[in-house]
Order: C-alpha cells, then sequence, then structure tokens
C-alpha cells in the first residue's frame, strides 16, 4: 500500500474483495460515472516521510519571526503573548483530549463533558452573567452569534455598534449580515477614543443591539452607562465585548448591566497560532438560554443517581431545528475550551488578577516611555488598562518594520477599519506579564532611534 | 475507564492554594487603583472566583478526567459522517513548532513568510483535490464554510442582477442539519426535494422545483447513505440550466480522493472539512477547518484578505476585487491548516487515493457482515459508510439502535451515528475508516453481530442491550433531567 496510515496487507485487501465479490480496488467505485472519475490520479508532490517533511517545515521556519526572546512581542489587538506554562501544555494535549469527537455519547465522554461544564463555570463568572456556552470559533465569531441572539429576541435587525469594537469582528458582522439581514450602523469614536452615541431621539426607532468594547479596541476605558440607556431606550440587547484577562481587575460586565458578553479566550493557554485556533467566549443571562448558540453541557444523574454531564437543551440545535434553527455551529473550538479551563485552574483567583495586574504594570510602563519621546502623542486621551495606541512621527506600518529589524514586534498599526478617521496609522500597542524592565527599556531606546533615524 | 466520579475543580478547591507563577519583571509595582480608574475597578465583593488548587491537584484532576473519556487513540470510533480517522502525530509535531505556534497573526509579511508560503500550498493542493481554482481557507469548520459558500454563491448573482430574485436553495431530504441551518441565515428558504427508490436525488421532484427563483443546491456526495449521487452530471447540468449553481458539502469527501473531484462533476462551490477528510483531530468537538473552494466564476468573492504569491518570490495578502469580506477574525485556524498541510505531504497523491479506497473498501465490506443480521436500506455499493437499520431487530426484540449503541459502548468500541439520517427509521450509520484493520473490523462486526445475536436468544439479551453501559464511567444519563433542570454551571448547582 502506498498510504502511510492504511493497516492493510496485500493479502488482506484481495481476501476483502473477494469477500465482496469484486476483482479490483477500482471496482469499488462502480457507482461512479466512468466520464468523471479522474485519470492519472491527483497532480500533488509524492509522498514523503516525517524526517522529509520536518525537513521542508524547517525551511519554511526559518521564514517566520515568532514572537520569543528574538522577536519582543508589544503586538496585542485580539492575540496577546501571554504565559503558558508546561503543566497547561501538557494536559491539552493529552490524546483523549485531542482525539475524542464531539461528546455525543455522554456515558464514554464524561472527562471532556466535565472539563466544559468547569469551563462554562469559569467563563459565565468572568463575565459576571449566568451562563456560558461550551465555545464558538473565536472573538469575531462570537460577536456575530451575539448579535444574530439579540436580532432574534427583540425582532429588530439594527445594530448600532461601536467603533471601538475590533474592527475585524465588525468586519465579520459586516459579511455575515449580508445573508441575515441585519443593518450595522457604526458609531464612531470622540477624539477622547470613547464611542460618541447618538441620544435615544438621534437612534430613531427600534434597535436590535447596541455593542460596546470593555475596554474597546485602542484600549480606551469606556462607560457603559450610556451605551446601557441607549439599549433601554430602543429596546436593545446590549452586547459588551470584553477583554476576559482584564476581569481580572475590573467589574464584569455583567456587573456593568451587559445582557451579553463576547470575547476572544486565547489569552487562556492558546498559543498566538497565527490566529487561529482561538476561543469565542459566549456570555449571556438565564433568560436567553433558549436561544443559546452552540453546545451546553449541564449537570444530572445516570440511571443509577451518579453525577453525569450531558450536553443539553439540545432542542436549540441545527442537527434537531434545522432550517429553524438560529445558529448553525457544530464543531466548535472545545480543545481550547478544555485548555482554557487548565489555564484559568492554574492561575486561580489570585492568578488571573495578577496577569491582570502584571499586564497593566507593564502596560503602564511601556506607555510613559514611549510618551515621554519626542514626537509620540498619545491617540486617545481617555483612560487606557492594557493596551493604548500612539501617534508617531512616522507611519506605524513602516515603524513597525524598522523595529522588526532590531528584535522587536511594536505593535498593530491600526488601518483596517479605522479608514479616513483620526485613528488611522497609530500604533496600538500591549504589554503582558511576560515583558520586563528590561526588554521595555531596551524597546524604548531603539523606538526613539527608530523615529528619528 | 475511571469509575470514580471525579469532583469539579471548584470542589478541590482550598482557599490560599495555588499553581500558577511569572517571569520576574523588575518594573515598578503600582497598585490597582493606581492602574484602574476608581469606576471601573472591581470592588472585593466582586472578585472573580476562580479554583484554587496546587499544579499537582489539577495534573491529577484533569487526568482522572481523561480516564473518563473515550477517544480515537483508545480505538475503533465508528461515527458515521464524521471520519474519525488516526489523527498522525507527525502533524501534532508540526504544529507545536515553535516558528509557526508563536507568530502573531499581525506581524508584518516580512515575519511571517514561511507562513505564507505554506498556506498558498495548502490552497493549491486543495484546489487539485477538489478541481477548483481559488480557496479561502478563513472558515473555523464546516457549518462556516457552508454559510461562507451560500454568501459566495449570493455575492454572485447579486452580481448579475439576480440577488433578489433567486431566494430558494435546495437540499436534499438526507442532508446534514447545518445545511438547512446556513440556507436561512444564508438569506434564502430551504426547499426540500425527496430521495428515489435508490438513494439517490428524486431528479423528477429536482427539476419541479428549479426555477428562476433558485439559487442553487447544496449536495453531500457520496450522500449522508453513504452513495454517490449517480445522476450527478445531470443534476449539475438542470440546475446550471436554470441558473442555480451547486454547492459541494465537503463532509464525505474521504472516499472520493484521488478518485473524482467535485469540480468534475459540475460543483462551483465546494468546503472541505480538514477534521474529517485530513485527519486534524476533533479536539472533543473542535477546532476544526473549512476552507471553501471555488471555480473560476466565483473567485473574485472570496473572502479576503488571502494569502497569495507575489511573482518575486515573495508572498503577501490581496484582498479579492469583490470580496464578501472577513469570515475570521485572522486567517483561518492555522494551525489545523498546518496539520492538513502535513496531512497531505505525508500521503502524497497516490496515498490519497489509497485512502479513498480502504475507506470504500472497509465500510462496503462491513455492510456484508452485516447483512442478514440488520436491514439494509437503499442497497447499493456504498462509499465510505454504510447506513444498516435496526428496524426489523426493534420489531422482533424491542432492542433499538440506541440500544445497540449503548451496548456497544460497553463491548469497548464507540457507537455509530444514530436515527441519522433522518429517511432511516432506526438507523445506524457505520463509517469504519481506512485506518482501522481488518481485525478491528472483525471484532467491531462480531460485536454488531452479537448484539443481535443476544437480542434474539431472549429476553436476558434484549435486557443487557436495554440496560447497557454498565461498564462505562457512568451508566445511561438522564438527558431529561439535564433539560428540565438546567445545572450549566457551579453557581446554578447553588442556587
Amino acid at each position: 500500500m502506498s498510504a502511510p496510515f492504511v493497516p492493510h496487507t496485500d493479502e488482506e485487501i484481495a481476501e476483502m474483495l473477494a469477500f465482496l465479490g469484486l476483482e479490483s480496488l477500482d471496482d469499488l467505485f462502480s457507482t461512479v460515472p466512468e466520464a468523471i472519475r479522474l485519470a492519472g490520479g491527483l497532480d500533488l508532490p509524492p509522498a514523503a516521510s516525517e524526517a522529509d517533511v520536518v525537513g521542508r517545515l524547517s525551511e519554511l521556519a526559518e521564514r517566520n519571526r515568532p514572537a520569543g526572546s528574538r522577536l519582543v512581542c508589544f503586538a496585542g489587538a485580539g492575540a496577546y503573548d501571554h504565559e503558558v506554562p508546561a503543566v497547561v501544555r501538557s494536559l491539552a494535549s493529552r490524546s483523549e483530549f485531542v482525539t475524542a469527537y464531539t461528546p455525543y455519547q455522554p456515558e464514554v465522554a464524561q472527562g471532556v463533558l466535565q472539563a466544559i461544564f468547569e469551563y462554562q463555570s469559569m467563563v459565565a463568572r468572568l463575565a459576571g452573567l449566568e451562563i456560558a456556552n461550551g465555545s464558538l470559533y473565536d472573538g469575531a465569531a462570537a460577536l456575530v452569534e451575539a448579535a444574530n441572539l439579540a436580532a432574534a429576541a427583540t425582532g429588530h435587525q439594527r445594530l448600532l455598534c461601536s467603533a471601538g469594537v475590533n474592527p475585524r469582528w465588525r468586519q465579520a458582522v459586516r459579511t455575515f449580515s449580508a445573508g441575515s439581514g441585519h443593518a450595522l450602523e457604526v458609531v464612531p469614536l470622540a477624539a477622547d477614543g470613547t464611542t460618541a452615541w447618538p441620544s435615544p431621539e438621534e437612534a430613531d426607532g427600534d434597535v436590535g443591539a447596541v455593542v460596546i468594547g470593555y475596554p474597546n479596541f485602542l484600549g480606551c476605558m469606556e462607560d457603559i452607562a450610556p451605551a446601557r440607556a441607549l439599549a433601554d431606550a430602543t429596546g436593545a440587547r446590549l452586547i459588551v465585548a470584553f477583554d476576559p484577562v482584564a476581569s481580572g481587575l475590573l467589574r464584569t460586565p455583567g456587573a456593568m448591566g451587559a445582557d451579553m458578553a463576547v470575547g476572544e479566550g486565547q489569552a487562556f493557554g492558546t498559543a498566538l497560532s497565527f490566529g487561529g485556533p482561538y476561543l469565542g467566549l459566549f456570555t449571556c443571562h438565564l433568560s436567553d438560554v433558549r436561544r443559546l448558540p452552540g453546545r451546553l453541557v449541564g449537570e444530572t444523574v445516570d440511571r443509577d443517581g451518579r453525577p453525569a454531564y450531558v450536553t443539553t437543551l439540545r432542542t436549540r440545535e441545527q442537527d434537531i431545528r434545522r432550517e429553524r434553527a438560529s445558529s448553525n455551529v457544530c464543531t466548535n473550538q472545545t480543545l481550547m475550551a478544555v485548555t482554557a479551563a487548565i489555564q484559568l485552574g492554574w492561575l486561580g483567583t489570585t492568578g488571573l488578577r495578577e496577569v491582570a495586574l502584571r499586564s497593566a504594570r507593564a502596560t503602564r510602563y511601556l506607555r510613559e516611555s514611549l510618551l515621554s519621546l519626542p514626537g509620540v502623542t498619545a491617540a486617545a486621551s481617555a483612560p487606557v488598562v492594557r493596551e493604548f495606541a500612539v501617534r508617531t512621527p512616522l507611519p506605524a506600518t513602516a515603524l513597525v518594520e524598522r523595529l522588526v529589524e532590531d528584535g522587536f514586534l511594536a505593535g498593530v498599526p491600526v488601518t483596517e477599519g479605522f479608514e479616513g478617521t483620526e485613528f488611522e496609522e497609530t500604533l496600538l500597542m500591549t504589554a503582558t506579564e511576560r515583558r520586563t524592565k528590561e526588554e521595555i527599556d531596551a524597546f524604548a531606546a531603539s523606538f526613539e532611534k527608530a523615529i528619528h533615524r | 475507564m475511571g469509575h470514580e466520579h471525579e469532583p469539579t475543580l471548584f470542589d478541590l478547591s482550598v482557599k490560599g492554594r495555588r499553581a500558577a507563577s511569572f517571569r520576574t519583571s523588575g518594573l515598578p509595582e503600582w497598585g490597582a487603583e493606581e492602574l484602574v480608574p476608581a469606576e471601573f475597578l472591581a470592588p472585593e465583593d466582586e472578585t472573580v472566583e476562580l479554583p484554587e488548587v496546587s499544579e499537582r491537584d489539577l495534573v491529577a484532576h484533569f487526568t482522572r478526567l481523561t480516564h473518563r473519556q473515550y477517544s480515537v487513540d483508545l480505538g475503533a470510533y465508528p461515527l458515521g459522517s464524521c471520519t474519525m480517522k488516526y489523527n498522525p502525530k507527525s502533524c501534532d509535531l508540526a504544529a507545536s513548532l515553535p516558528e509557526f505556534a508563536n507568530v502573531h497573526p499581525a506581524a508584518p509579511p516580512s515575519c511571517s513568510q514561511g507562513w505564507l508560503e505554506l498556506l498558498v500550498e495548502l490552497e493549491e493542493a486543495l484546489c487539485e483535490i477538489t478541481g477548483m481554482v481559488a480557496a479561502t481557507l478563513q472558515p473555523s469548520a464546516g457549518a462556516a464554510g457552508e454559510l461562507t459558500g451560500l454568501l459566495l454563491m449570493r455575492a454572485y448573482h447579486s452580481a448579475k442582477g439576480e440577488g433578489t430574485s433567486r431566494t430558494r436553495v435546495i437540499i436534499p431530504n438526507s442532508a446534514h442539519g447545518t445545511n438547512p441551518a446556513s440556507v436561512t441565515l444564508g438569506g434564502y428558504k430551504v426547499a426540500t426535494v425527496g430521495t428515489n427508490s435508490r438513494g439517490g436525488v428524486d431528479l423528477d421532484a429536482l427539476k419541479a422545483t428549479l426555477g428562476p427563483d433558485v439559487a442553487g443546491i447544496m449536495l453531500t456526495n457520496p450522500s449522508t447513505l453513504g452513495l454517490f449521487e449517480e445522476d450527478i452530471v445531470e443534476i449539475a447540468s438542470a440546475v446550471h440550466d436554470a441558473g442555480g449553481l451547486l454547492y459541494y458539502d465537503g463532509a464525505n469527501l474521504n472516499p472520493i480522493l484521488g478518485v473524482v473531484r467535485p469540480g468534475d462533476m459540475g460543483f462551483d462551490i465546494v468546503h472541505l472539512n480538514l477534521h474529517k477528510t485530513f485527519a486534524t483531530p476533533h479536539g472533543g468537538g473542535g477546532p476544526g477547518a473549512g476552507p471553501v473552494a471555488v471555480d473560476e466564476r466565483l473567485r473574485e468573492f472570496l473572502p479576503g484578505p488571502r494569502p497569495a504569491r507575489l511573482g518575486d518570490g515573495r508572498f503577501g495578502w490581496q484582498m479579492p476585487a469583490r470580496s464578501i469580506g472577513r469570515v475570521h477574525a485572522w486567517h483561518g485556524n492555522a494551525l489545523v491548516l498546518l496539520r492538513a498541510w502535513t496531512y497531505i505531504r505525508l500521503n502524497g497523491g497516490d496515498g490519497l487515493r489509497s485512502v479513498a479506497e480502504m475507506a470504500t473498501l472497509n465500510a462496503n465490506w462491513m455492510k456484508e457482515r452485516l447483512r442478514g443480521t440488520y436491514d439494509i436500506p437503499y442497497d447499493r455499493p456504498v462509499m465510505h459508510e454504510c447506513v444498516v437499520s435496526a428496524h426489523g431487530l426493534a420489531k422482533e426484540t424491542g432492542v433499538r439502535a440506541l440500544d445497540v449503541a449503548k451496548r456497544l459502548l460497553e463491548l469497548g468500541f464507540h457507537a455509530p451515528t444514530v436515527y441519522f439520517p433522518l429517511i432511516v427509521e432506526e438507523a445506524l450509520m457505520i463509517e469504519p475508516t481506512e485506518t482501522e484493520s481488518p481485525q478491528t473490523l472483525d471484532a467491531l462486526a462480531g460485536a454488531f453481530l452479537q448484539i443481535a445475536s443476544e437480542a434474539r436468544a431472549g429476553a436476558a439479551g434484549a435486557g443487557a442491550a436495554h440496560d447497557a453501559p454498565s461498564t462505562t464511567p457512568v451508566g445511561r444519563v438522564d438527558e431529561a433531567r439535564a433539560a428540565r433542570h438546567l445545572i450549566a454551571t457551579i453557581d446554578q448547582r447553588a442556587s
């Protein structure tokens, strides 16, 4: 056999074909019309050994610059360089978690089910809301689903979304609105970096959802009360796109009045991974649970009364509800959810607070170091906690390229989604708990040279 | 497997215990009140409480959970439509390489040339395999791919001025549930067509349904019955003649690799489930990856930015001229894509053809072994899976498909998919995949036969099936109670 993971010997294949009354493997495909069968095989490189493939990967790897000691990372924008300890990597790579399917047979899936239950419990607390689902693809997908839930629950398809919400997530909402028919209206930011919400009169009419970032994409802390008031006045659900790491310090979205809170959970145990697979956090009030997208695990008992877990409220889901389902999600990101539960267990109450506090300290120190440089100014005046944007004497995109040469990933240029605004070509930066004073000092020195070169 | 109930991590928590430690930073130790404006700072009584455990307890807890979990690495997983094949460890190795795993998604292209080249190579390979010209790698799973495909269909018709007149998408009644759900989210109405006596699409019904208001058809081929759609060429020309597009649901691509390509069948849009066909692990329900490949007419509408060859040996990002926009926050589930690239390289073109052959051989062999014991609706040669029915068995003995499934768990196998497709009563949908050996198949078939013969031998045998499983970590789970008395978090348990 020419396939590396097929166990059959030639003798076994001959026996099986004989059992079926067939003469050759080609006879297996008698139901495929001759006219459309592929002649000549696939035009792909020939099979390679693991060693050969790793050799090729090593060549490609040399042309990547990963975050690490040779490229110190100050980039965030929804993807963060947080600590992932060996214990989390080890547990999350156990093959029972990695190679299982969706837990359709709960009697042999208690491991994954219980881990999801623990994940849901932790994420609901991070958001300050009663219900968290078992995961969605990423933060963008979570926002798309929240908008769908809001529209279905209110009967209104107008979405008032702050420009301070991650622009890539906004774009995903816009893309999927082509099918759902939602009308996305982006509410601009004021010069201080917080949302310039319309009054209820200006908003003029029924709204399905009001969406705000907390903190927002530019790192600014925004008062949620005006968004809450606007939602109340227009009959909308209030969706808060939150940073779950910041929940170690900040009041939760739920405590601030959110109806739903969505976020990106990559910070909890998942590497930067070139953007995926990440983890969509989705939380809502218990009153919305029957519209919840995706999987939900509940605690129950088995027939002998022993504690057990099972996916529940299944009639919401696509395989039962079909065209009447409000979400099509099937495969989600369970392994990332299990990973997050392990990481959050590793952190514990004080560890979560410390990650948030240490990231806020590093960010403060970085920000003060850079703002002391001539020509560097804050892009927004609102308070920031763990991320911020600066204006620099040369365009952010060019500055990033220069600093890569010195071994720093300086940040993420604010481009996509901010075209034509005063924040375009500012540089969005963060420092996590992994950054040291020594790294930040060296970076600030390089930064100064780069902007005045 | 682990039979002892495992308390939750919250139950194991002891206040003040900890596992985490952090890098020595040398930074000023500002207090929280100096860093966060007072109105946003969580007061003491709003602290987010997480479990507090030692690293040793953490390891013991999650390790014990893994002992209560079945997986492909443990044994056969003949879950129909899910293609639970063995996941090669070489692919895990690839995904763990730090030069890939630690690249920031917003790093400039100068920092991600290796990634971009790999993604372009993967796109080219997937196009060769499907007979398409271009693909997006952004969708995170099959359902995301479906919706992306439907939005491409919408963009295509809109560009022709038929965006509002084409309002329906046709789906056979054997389709996966994601298809109709995706159609609704794509802004279309579902038009269902039936199945003919041979298990294929009812061609007359299809032709009667086609018209200027039809945007296209979504087909899974081979179907969820495991059958190749014999009339596919005629279906394709009928749909195209009516101005519609053909969408290929790639859930069942495995048995046609190197045998026949969706593009050559006449499909215009194809999604692939890399977590099925290309062996990336399912992770207990994700992550997956659902790239969407298209023909020339749809290329300009693909989501972007897309990885692209720039011509001077360098790689970068390009936005298609009339792109429908982003469908992912970044570039897709990149580490899943990397695993699939690795799998394709390990197999080569000939290896992928062997995958299809052996998957098909195994499924047909299984069907023939179960003949006479279980009913075989739509009795034709199958492709990747066979659907048999416990209808007769249930009438004779009271042992239903669900009982067969639960008794199989007891006998050491994962269950097949049951009660799907919906058009088969008491369906048992069995997909052995190519990575199971004849010996494993023989044992699995033996288990199916044993369950039926025990049931037919008398009440004791039927009772054993009704009571199953008794050797698993828990017995049959009270699903009704879970829904009636919802406890989805530890805090709901307390209240």
